[in-house]
């Protein structure tokens, strides 16, 4: 991949979110909290929408491109970007498909976004009422493999006895995550504080994992404004710049039903390799992370796949101690992502990195000038990305 | 063996196997009604495939045949599931899934639910063998491959 990369040639603008509500709570219907989210991008970039000339989105996103740039009027729409797979595993695909498009001449502002409202159109914790189930889901659902929790325990199951992972570095991210929270105003669980009695005491959803290990159900929609490098001066933030992306998945990893060759994995065992390849980095160059949690588990594999420690020293590296900012070894989750501040598959970890970035965040970690944001861990395809400030080109 | 058709062990109510069986998924569900377990196997390489697919992922024959192979082999991983994610589990109570890897058919794996004492000590690396659960109630009919320990 000599000469072609995206390190450096795109930048992040912009960023906004609408509230953030349980499932069910949202007053508006899902297109429009998208729209809102949109509106609020631009408004931190200073851009008009009307600017806007490409749509990126992942994990079946249904609002659809057209449909919004019809709705705010753009004068050009030029690209409309989905990222396959279901889930967050193209939460950081969808922000370096739209970077592509910019970096390649197909377009000049992209934004990306990501709306849910699963009060609306239904939750991913309870199996849709569909008497009949096509595809690998006839092969798990009649024995009640039938939601997320249920399809990725076993992978985690599976991880933690062939490395001799603690339950208790499970419960270091899931105690870091509600940390962070309390300090983020956005967070659908700020002022709703955990401690490690209530952790132990909740109650089993599939072993082994506990209630406080699973990702919330939400309403909410965020969105992320891209421009090429050299028109990132013109906006009033400070721009936050692309320096590596990587999606994809290992050999037959999406090999349906639980049949990936190397099945106690989050599928990064690829990825990482070629994203630390392009920002022309390292995993001690990185001083603050993003981590979907669809379940806690899957964070261990992520980090552990991107070098931040082998899979037999999670133990020691997982302690709440190290993952907390300011003063952790890695900061972790520091909005209080998918478990604490809303599921939005991922994006709102994205939105939390440009934060970090900027060095916004309300639990802000001292060394942020690079920034890594992992999506979806042991789906496929899985997604992650590296963002930096100007100091680091 | 199989399991006598009034002691199904999860709830009626859950998802069928059977609406979107075609050309390529028939043999399979067909075989578990005959009471026989059938994996993908290649006439030209041998690799054995499962879930089936029209080509072999390792030397790219199409249309690998099906052959019968012992439904025996080992926990790769499980799980307990205490959580409903359906309304047919409701009040029902923790239930046990396996991930199998067959003993005859290259290490490719298989789900199940592990029959017996769902608070039951399971472990990886133990041995089981298949049991057929027939659903001939159920429009269409269908039945399911289900587990139980023979050693720890």
């Amino acid at each position: 991949m000599t000469g072609r990369t995206l390190r450096g040639k795109v930048a992040v603008v912009g960023i906004g979110e609408t509230a953030y509500y349980k499932h069910g709570r949202s007053p508006d219907p899902e297109f429009k909290l998208t729209l809102k989210a949109i509106l609020a991008a631009c408004k931190d970039a200073q851009l008009d929408p009307r600017e806007i000339d490409g749509f990126a989105s992942f994990g079946n996103d249904r609002s659809e491109a057209s449909r919004l740039a019809s709705a705010l009027g753009i004068r050009q729409l030029r690209t409309a970007l989905m990222q396959w797979g279901g889930g967050g595993g193209g939460c950081c695909a969808a922000v370096a498909n739209g970077a592509a498009a910019i970096a390649s001449g197909m377009s000049d502002c992209v934004v990306v976004t990501r709306g849910l409202a699963q009060g609306e159109t239904g939750r991913y914790g309870q199996s849709s009422g569909t008497p009949n189930q096509a595809s690998d889901m006839a092969y798990q659902a009649p024995y009640g493999v039938l939601a997320p929790p249920q399809k990725f325990a076993m992978k985690v199951r599976r991880f933690m006895h062939e490395h001799g992972v603690e339950p208790a570095a499970l419960k270091a991210i899931a105690m870091a995550s509600y940390f962070h929270a309390q300090r983020n105003p956005r967070a659908v669980m700020h002022g709703k504080p955990l401690d490690s009695e209530t952790y132990d005491a909740a109650r089993w959803i599939a072993e082994p994992f506990r209630l406080y290990d699973c990702c919330m159900e939400n309403d909410g929609a965020a969105a992320l404004l891209l421009v090429s490098a050299e028109r990132a001066a013109d906006f009033p933030n400070e721009p936050v710049f692309l320096l590596g992306a990587a999606s994809g998945s290992e050999h037959r990893g999406g090999a349906v039903p639980h049949g990936a060759p190397h099945y106690a994995g989050a599928n990064f065992g690829t990825v990482a390799p070629d994203l630390y390849r392009m920002a022309g980095l390292g995993p001690a160059d990185v001083g603050v992370v993003q981590s979907y949690e669809n379940f806690s588990g899957g964070v261990v594999m992520a980090l552990s796949e991107h070098g931040f420690f082998g899979p037999g020293e999670a133990n020691e590296f997982l302690t709440l101690g190290n993952l907390c900012a300011p003063g952790g070894r890695l900061p972790l989750n520091t909005s209080g992502g998918n478990l604490a501040e809303c599921y939005l598959q991922g994006f709102e970890l994205v939105l939390e990195a440009v934060r970090q970035v900027r060095g916004e965040s309300t639990s802000q970690a001292p060394r942020h000038d690079v920034a890594l944001v992992i999506g979806g861990p042991m789906v496929a395809p899985a997604s992650s990305l590296l963002l930096g400030s100007g100091a680091t080109l | 063996m199989s399991v006598p058709e009034q002691r199904h062990y999860l709830p009626a109510g859950l998802p069928s196997p059977m609406v979107h069986v075609d050309a390529l998924t028939a043999p399979y569900w067909q075989g578990l009604r005959d009471g026989r377990l059938l994996v993908q196997r290649c006439a030209a390489c041998s690799t054995w495939q499962f879930g089936p697919e029209y080509l072999c992922h390792a030397c790219l024959a199409f249309d690998p045949p099906w052959t019968e192979v012992t439904p025996a082999g080992r926990i790769f991983s499980w799980e307990r599931v205490w959580h409903p994610s359906h309304a047919a589990l409701k009040d029902h109570g923790p239930y046990l899934v396996v991930l199998v890897e067959l003993r005859d058919a290259g290490g490719v794996r298989m789900l199940g639910n592990l029959l017996g004492d769902p608070h039951q000590d399971v472990a990886i690396g133990s041995t089981v063998q298949g049991i057929v659960e027939h659903h001939g109630d159920a429009a269409p009919p269908y039945a399911l491959m289900q587990w139980k320990v023979l050693s720890p």
